[in-house]
């Protein structure tokens, strides 16, 4: 699942990918014509849009790409980039950029690729930026305090919108495509030309517009594949098929005071009523969050089994699926609930007086199994703990 | 340099490459594309290896150093900008477009354009650094991960743009055009 980094590919080979991604996006950047200042100042007089429809068509497809890789589980959109929203820093600073950019010609990305097809433009463009960051640094404690002003976070515009990522990218198709009619238009009339849209033009404009509508529609229509797996699970369950292994209470009391070291015990109730009761030994894990990348951790190993309980029987099996489900194959479910567990083993006053031998045998053990368990919860809390893995957002931007 | 260039790729189809470019980009490395960041790493080391004392006592420099222990070099963006720099060249000899120029508008001298150059240049450079990014890493990937502060910037950039054109036409566009 992405972004790979720093999971997956780390370190140096980071720079190497950096390299790599830097000539792509140079050699676009050239090929789209971002290299001539002329090609870049015409969109603000009217006579040539190129930047537009490149600059527009660029961000649809990568946030459509986003929106694609999202919805099918393979990157983690909760950890990707989000620039923060300093309101007055981004507001006078795109202005002054803006100043810059229409009297010297270039942005900093396109005014290296200037400079390296030989425009000197271009390099007095970068000399020109070297000289105004150095300006900011120099004079960082004057401008310390706007540049941190109105602090908002790191704000979706989606949802300040209230609408989903997805619905929000339509939003971006539609805009895109009337951008691209109208500016055409406009390119037509300021640059006195006969406006030449044949038929065959506009249907193969209608055609290509419209690929990034239905691939935002399908995503929108189908479900993601967490919701493909639990409908899977929820009809099985219904079904009677779903068997998951079960355990026995005083089973599970046994084999935690004999080889507790064996077995991953998990609590799949909210953190609360964890935190009130739980098995000795067991870590919280709530239902819900059975998905997220740093949970599976804790549960996809094949080292110890794991043993599922909840509030009722019936999410415990549904946990044990899950597990299952998502490629571990050693899982048990609790077939008691937690606070049955609890009645069992941790509280003598409420237990009935044994009538038989057999009952008798199953209370004093219960009464023993309660005492050993605390002395094992407590063994274990004093051993190492282990390493829980937070994920972090990653850092990026200009910065 | 003999022959004609080459012409400049569709447009759409430019842009659709790009867009591959980032949204691979966001999928490896989870951050987006960048280019200012570069240029400030360049202006940090320069202060440094000139001017080491002034670097240790001012704020900026020490706080930046201690946030980057491994020197403000070895960033992912500077690596990514020198790529854009391989990649232009590569692309603009492919099309046969590299050549020593100078451009500018009609009319414009040669002196006016490298100062008006020089002068945005320094504009844009301050801007980005307080706007914590330029039309690569704010704007296009802004727009990518559908961030605000990316897409105000943006907004920003080219409404001041248009604002400030008509002021400015002299040195782009001939008269009466």
């Amino acid at each position: 699942m992405g972004p790979l980094v720093p999971d997956i590919i780390s370190g140096e080979f980071n720079y190497i990918i950096a390299l790599i991604l830097g000539i792509g996006f140079g050699y676009a950047l050239e090929q789209a014509g971002f290299a001539s200042t002329k090609k870049l100042v015409g969109l603000f007089y009217g006579n040539d849009f190129t930047v537009l429809r490149v600059f527009f068509t660029a961000g649809i497809t990568a946030a459509v790409g986003v929106i694609v890789l999202n919805h099918l589980g393979l990157l983690n959109v909760n950890i990707i980039f989000i620039n923060p929203t300093y309101l007055w820093a981004a507001l006078i600073g795109g202005t002054i950029m803006g100043a810059g950019f229409i009297i010297g010609g270039f942005c900093p990305g396109t005014s290296a690729c200037a400079a390296a097809t030989g425009r000197l433009d271009g390099w007095s463009f970068i000399i020109g930026s070297i000289i105004g960051i150095f300006a900011f640094t120099e004079g960082y404690p004057f401008f310390k305090d706007l540049y941190y002003a109105d602090y908002q976070g790191e704000l979706l515009i989606n949802e300040m919108m209230g609408l989903s990522r997805e619905s929000f990218g339509l939003l971006m198709v539609f805009i895109g495509i009337l951008a691209f009619v109208a500016t055409q238009k406009i390119e037509d009339i300021v640059n006195k030309r006969k406006n030449k849209w044949s038929s065959a033009s506009i249907r193969k404009f209608t055609l290509i517009s419209s690929i990034p509508v239905l691939i935002i529609l399908i995503v929108m229509i189908t479900p993601n594949k967490m919701e493909v797996m639990n409908q899977r699970i929820d009809t099985k369950i219904a079904a009677g098929e779903c068997k998951p292994l079960l355990i026995d209470g005083d089973k599970l009391a046994y084999e935690l005071m004999n080889n507790y070291y064996l077995y991953n015990v998990i609590d799949v109730r909210s953190k609360v009523e964890f935190d009130k009761f739980h098995i000795p030994t067991a870590i919280n894990i709530p239902l819900d969050e059975l998905f997220t990348i740093e949970n599976q951790q804790l549960y996809l190993q094949n080292i110890k089994t794991n043993i599922f309980y909840a509030d009722t029987d019936i999410h415990a099996k549904k946990a044990c699926m899950i597990s299952r489900y998502l490629g571990n194959s050693d899982n048990y479910a609790l077939n008691i609930s937690a606070a049955q567990f609890e009645e069992n083993f941790f509280k003598p006053e409420t237990k009935t007086i044994p009538k038989s031998k057999s009952e008798d045998i199953i209370y004093n053990f219960r009464l023993d199994a309660g005492k050993k368990l605390l002395e094992i919860q407590e063994a274990v809390l004093k051993m190492n703990k282990p390493l829980i893995k937070k994920e972090k957002r990653v850092a990026g931007g200009c910065s | 340099m003999s022959g004609k260039a080459k012409k400049y790729m569709n447009p759409y189809l430019a842009g659709f490459f790009l867009g591959c470019v980032l949204l691979t980009t966001i999928y490896i490395t989870g951050r987006g594309l960048g280019a200012s960041g570069a240029f400030k790493s360049v202006v940090i080391k320069g202060v440094e290896t000139l001017a080491p004392m002034h670097a240790q006592n001012t704020a900026f420099y020490s706080e930046y150093s201690k946030a980057h222990p491994e020197g403000p070099m070895k960033s992912w963006l500077v690596f990514e900008v020198l790529g854009v720099i391989i990649g232009a060249f590569l692309s603009a000899v492919a099309a046969n477009r590299v050549s020593l120029k100078l451009e500018k508008g009609h009319g414009v001298s040669n002196t006016t354009r490298i100062i008006a150059a020089l002068i945005g240049g320094a504009l844009f450079g301050f801007g980005s650094q307080l706007g914590r990014g330029c039309t690569s890493g704010s704007a296009l990937s802004g727009m990518a991960v559908m961030s605000y502060g990316g897409i105000i910037t943006m907004a920003a950039i080219f409404g001041a743009a248009y604002a400030l054109a008509y002021f400015f036409r002299k040195l782009w566009i001939k008269k009466g055009e």
